[in-house]
């Protein structure tokens, strides 16, 4: 790829980082009411996300749409099994609620000038690593 | 400019989200963020040590632009298009947290409780932050998703592996914080 096709991707970065900003979807408090069952203001975030993804998605399939490399529009398939899904979610989830960042947010919380996060980044790519090296070993 | 500079609400934060997932496909990608800590694993030279990370990261290297994008983001949102507006939190949350030893919950978008550098400076402090970013990295990895990739875009295309690990990712964080968080921070 050449640089200057980076450029719409940066934005795009840019445009991510200010809307979860805004929507305050990076503030851990908003994680922690949301596990509590004390607001609906996650599940409305999450739930209308996920309203209008399904009907663009609907609506480009229908429409044929292509993306800028001229196939159609689909979202892969992601790896079925139960055990990886839903242990590796479980453990996700433990950690989500914990620090109250995801793998999004915690590089958004880093430029809103949470510098501490760093740690929470490099433990989370030390995970992701562990997890490469035990891979073989885990039930999927 | 009030409407920017206020916190936007949920049905328009939503929506905007999804314009995200929606430009991605339209550029011939796919939204998942977690996807980047193994992107660095294997620029790292993790490949050394599994196949797991023989792959190139060349080719996600756009993934990686939308990360430096995002942290410019997080930086322009905080600096540009807010106010002191505080997170308007459940009264009942702020009560609870307070118990727990969290003040002023909602000025600020994490607790100093946590993220403070005296807290980090504390074994309990680094230790907590260590561990939530370890589970985070594991689970994510192990699930073949996070909240964009698979509560986002996986649910978006109507995926059963999804949805399981949507529900993983509830029972994980019910359990952290409804049991795990109050004995963490007992006072």
């Amino acid at each position: 790829m050449k640089v200057a096709s980076y450029i719409k991707f940066l934005f795009v970065g840019i445009f991510f980082g200010i809307v979860l900003v805004k929507s305050e979807a990076v503030s851990w408090y908003r994680i922690y009411e949301m596990f509590r069952f004390q607001s609906i203001h996650m599940y409305g975030i999450i739930g209308t996300a996920i309203g209008s993804g399904i009907l663009f998605l609907q609506i480009s399939k229908r429409g044929h749409i292509k993306n800028l490399e001229g196939v159609e529009i689909y979202v892969p398939k992601k790896e079925s099994g139960l055990f990886k899904n839903i242990l590796g979610g479980s453990i996700f989830g433990l950690g989500w609620a914990l620090i109250g960042a995801c793998p999004g947010p915690m590089y958004i919380l880093l430029g809103t000038g949470v510098f501490s996060m760093v740690i929470v980044i490099i433990a989370s790519i030390l995970g992701t690593f562990v997890y490469g090296l035990l891979k073989e070993k885990l039930p999927h | 400019m009030e409407f920017i500079l206020d916190p936007w609400p949920w049905y328009i934060s939503g929506p905007l989200i999804t314009l995200v997932m929606a430009l991605l496909l339209y550029f011939g990608k796919t939204f998942g963020m977690s996807s980047n800590l193994k992107t660095f694993c294997a620029i790292a030279g993790a490949g050394k040590y599994s196949d797991f990370f023989r792959f190139n990261w060349k080719d996600s290297l756009w993934n990686l632009t939308v990360v430096i994008g995002a942290i410019i983001g997080g930086y322009i949102a905080t600096q540009f298009l807010s106010n002191a507006s505080v997170t308007d939190l459940n009264p009942v949350t702020v009560q609870e947290l307070s118990t727990m030893g969290f003040s002023n919950s909602g000025a600020s978008l994490v607790p100093d409780e946590l993220f403070s550098w005296k807290t980090v400076g504390s074994a309990k402090g680094l230790i907590l932050l260590i561990l939530g970013g370890f589970l985070v990295g594991f689970g994510t990895r192990y699930a073949g998703g996070c909240t964009s990739g698979h509560a986002i875009a996986g649910l978006s295309s109507l995926q059963k592996p999804s949805l399981i690990a949507v529900i993983g990712f509830f029972i994980g964080g019910l359990l952290m914080a409804n049991f795990i968080l109050p004995l963490l921070f007992k006072s």
